[in-house]
């Protein structure tokens, strides 16, 4: 009976975890962005903080960074995943790069920015490898490739990593609709494979996959990690200023940080609206083209353009773990040799001790978040399933929300709130922050094979005399044991990867593996950020390889679990 | 105590459009075939009797089951068994595990094995308790799903579409085993089925269900 008065308890304490922290934070934002922060002595409402934001002369140049870099980001990445996907779906290669996915999605961006800088920088692996023979440089030549005044590189730095999301992302949406009959038929008709795809299946899946698109370009607009890694410092990102007057020591700098992480929020809102309106205008060429029976003479070469843009990115990832992990042994290592002059231990000794640290508060954290959103997840979908309690396309939105109000805009008000209220900064406050992201992946990880499993096995067991409870513990949830652990490991993967959260929330005092490496970034410290970055990646990879193994052990000899 | 399973005005309808209705009273050991096309709402009326109607659907009257009101009982505790088409075995279970499953609680651990045994002798099935059901023929699956229901003591014995998916060969041969099995504990039987020659062999009432609407 307990579970009867429980379970509808969860979806609404779900949307709470989920919604709660952001309403709280763009709350405890729009106060101080408007004067009023009584922890200073300071009441509003003023527009002063605005002013000052207005007068510091970086402030164009951020906000052009801030939107081109996320729209473009975003355009690139769609692109890619989308001419990939028409081009080569069903084939070999689609089938290698989609075995890749789940690594490469797990690599945290922080790893993934710092691999990406360590292969593309004067002195980086591709430099390395190509001189003196093919460039004729002896010593790095003085070019300002990472930390580009344009951002360039902090945009390939996001596309490597919003390119497998994208693609999990739109296969998921692929299974839902009839794809292979409608491109046959394209091609009975005369339309090269590439071509018969964009016109029959992308609208079909796009419609499917646009939220996730959104959140791809919030996302995208508002980073801080891959901006402080990658982007440029004078001036930084919109998102990196906001973070800098956070931090600040003079506490009245935080309402000029409140003002901009207005405006932060005023420009993703305003990015949607204008990617909405996009949307329509592709529509209508698209139907144009459509109307045109163009048959797609090109698409050899396109295709051909989308799969080397998708294994240039998988490889930008994979090598630049790779070479973490090189410059984690390295000793002395001089240009232009492509290995290190010595190799040895040194660097793990050094900072072994403390990444060791830094990987318990880590695991502490994510395992908890974990567990809390798959508690939350499952009894949500428990209670959808006995009850009724369906989310509607609106729900899908209020699952998407806290994903698609930039961190950069209720973090800072979130930490505000807590400084006001005088609630300490620290470990279980964070752990509350990651479960806002944690539990929307979580939920979409875990929400379609949970559904799609066959309830008339419910009903077999409920006619055996199973109630609800011993259904759900003793044939359900064992049947999704892979499904489950997948979730985990998103779940988990998405908590190691979180840093603004951990800053701010934390207040500078939680120190996880995230907020260590990206620390390092000012300080060059290559050895360092090797064996920090080595670390992260395997707190995010070492789960997702579990969950990949832990079912094929238990289940070794049940046949009809191997193939889900 | 009037044993059977009684179907008392029973109407269903989705949302305003309604589906079917019906009464009948299935006496212990008789066998009921509902035919119809599909989309007439038969899995539907199964659905309502053994309490897992889908929220978009409204029913009235009552279900009887030897004498007690099961209309608003939950699910598990309806003693109504049932086979669908699939055998739906559980596949992260032995063959073993899942007829304890289906067994009543109660009883020691060697009583309850030595009857887990002896209901797979009954099918032909000796020593097959420690196999993965993935590892089974489709027949010998349909006859461990047939035990694992009748393990749970029914009272009634609801049958949807079971041998659709069975080659011609076999299906005779598991048609007369749970008829038999049924017939043999008295069960109370409602079967829907497209197929005449399941319905004929039942051997008992055919109703035929047309499109109300």
């Amino acid at each position: 009976m307990k579970s009867r008065r429980l379970l509808p308890v969860l979806p609404a304490l779900t949307l709470l975890a989920m919604l709660g922290p952001v309403v709280a934070g763009l709350y405890g934002t729009v106060l101080p962005a408007f004067g009023h922060f009584p922890a200073a002595g300071l009441t509003g409402p003023t527009l002063s903080p605005f002013y000052d934001l207005f007068d510091w002369a970086g402030l164009p140049r951020a906000v052009m960074l801030s939107v081109g870099v996320g729209i473009g980001s975003t355009v690139i990445a769609l692109a890619i995943v989308a001419l990939l996907t028409a081009g080569w779906s069903g084939t070999a290669a689609f089938r290698f790069l989609e075995r890749l996915l789940s690594p490469l999605l797990s690599v945290p961006h922080a790893a993934a920015a710092f691999g990406l800088a360590f292969l593309i920088t004067p002195s980086g692996w591709i430099s390395r490898a190509l001189s003196p023979a093919v460039t004729g440089w002896d010593r790095p030549p003085d070019l300002l490739i990472v930390q580009d005044a344009w951002g360039l590189t902090m945009m390939a730095g996001l596309v490597i990593k919003e390119v497998p999301f994208l693609l999990l992302i739109t296969l998921a949406a692929l299974g839902q609709a009839d794809t292979q009959r409608s491109v046959a038929v394209a091609q009975a008709l005369g339309y090269g494979r590439l071509t018969g795809w964009l016109k029959t299946v992308f609208p079909r899946v796009y419609a499917q996959i646009r939220l996730p698109v959104y959140v791809v370009l919030a996302y995208a607009m508002s980073v801080v990690d891959v901006a402080v890694i990658l982007g440029p410092n004078t001036p930084p990102s919109l998102s990196v200023y906001i973070v800098r007057l956070m931090s600040d020591p003079d506490i009245a700098m935080r309402l000029q940080g409140a003002a901009a992480a207005i405006l932060q929020l005023g420009l993703v809102v305003a990015a949607l609206v204008a990617w909405r309106i996009g949307e329509w205008g592709v529509a209508i060429l698209g139907k144009q083209w459509i109307m045109s029976g163009n048959r797609g003479k090109i698409d050899p070469i396109v295709g051909g353009m989308a799969l080397t843009a998708g294994a240039v990115c998988a490889f930008a990832v994979f090598a630049g773990i790779v070479v973490l992990g090189v410059w984690s042994f390295a000793g002395f290592w001089s240009f232009p040799n492509f290995l290190p002059d010595q190799l040895g231990l040194r660097n793990w000794m050094r900072f072994g001790p403390g990444t060791l640290d830094a990987l318990g508060e880590t695991a502490l954290i994510a395992s908890v978040v974990t567990l809390a959103a798959l508690i939350l997840t499952i009894g949500c979908l428990e209670a959808e399933y006995r009850h009724g309690l369906n989310l509607t396309a609106r729900g899908m939105w209020l699952l998407y929300l806290p994903l698609l109000v930039p961190q950069t805009a209720f973090l800072p008000g979130l930490q505000t709130l807590m400084l006001n209220i005088g609630a300490d900064v620290g470990r279980v406050p964070v752990m509350l922050a990651h479960l806002v992201f944690v539990l929307p992946y979580v939920f979409l990880s875990l929400a379609d094979p949970f559904r799609a499993w066959d309830a008339r096995l419910g009903t077999i067991a409920a006619a055996l005399g199973a109630g609800p409870d011993r259904v759900l513990w003793t044939v359900r949830l064992p049947m999704l044991l892979r499904p489950i652990l997948t979730a985990a490991a998103v779940g988990l993967s998405v908590s190691v990867g979180q840093y603004l959260a951990t800053l701010l929330i934390g207040g500078g005092r939680v120190a996880t593996l995230t907020t260590e490496a990206v620390a390092l970034a000012s300080g060059g410290d290559r050895r360092a950020i090797g064996v920090y970055g080595l670390m992260q990646t395997g707190a995010a990879l070492v789960p997702f390889t579990l969950a990949l193994i832990v079912p094929v052990i238990v289940w070794r000899k049940r046949k009809g679990l191997r193939h889900e | 105590m009037n044993k059977g399973l009684t179907l008392e005005d029973v109407a269903i309808s989705k949302g305003n459009a309604p589906l079917l209705s019906l009464s009948y009273d299935i006496a212990p050991g008789e066998v009921l075939s509902i035919m119809g096309p599909s989309g007439v709402g038969k899995s539907t009326l199964l659905a309502f009797v053994t309490g897992t109607l889908a929220a978009d659907f409204r029913a009235t009257g009552r279900v009887m089951l030897d004498g007690m009101d099961i209309t608003d009982a939950p699910a598990h505790q309806r003693r109504v068994g049932i086979l669908f088409q699939d055998d739906l075995l559980f596949p992260h279970l032995s063959v073993g595990a899942n007829l304890a499953f289906g067994l009543r609680a109660g009883g020691t651990v060697v009583d309850r094995k030595t009857r887990i045994d002896a209901a797979l002798a009954e099918v032909g099935l000796d020593g097959f308790a420690d196999r993965d059901p993935a590892t089974l023929s489709g027949g010998q699956k349909a006859r461990v799903a047939l035990m694992r229901m009748l393990l749970s003591d029914p009272c009634a014995l609801l049958l949807d579409e079971p041998f659709s998916r069975l080659d011609t060969a076999l299906r005779a041969q598991v048609r007369d085993l749970v008829f038999a099995r049924a017939k043999a504990r008295a069960l109370p039987v409602l079967m829907v089925t497209h197929d005449v020659e399941d319905a004929a062999a039942a051997g008992g009432e055919i109703m035929t269900l047309t499109p109300l609407h």
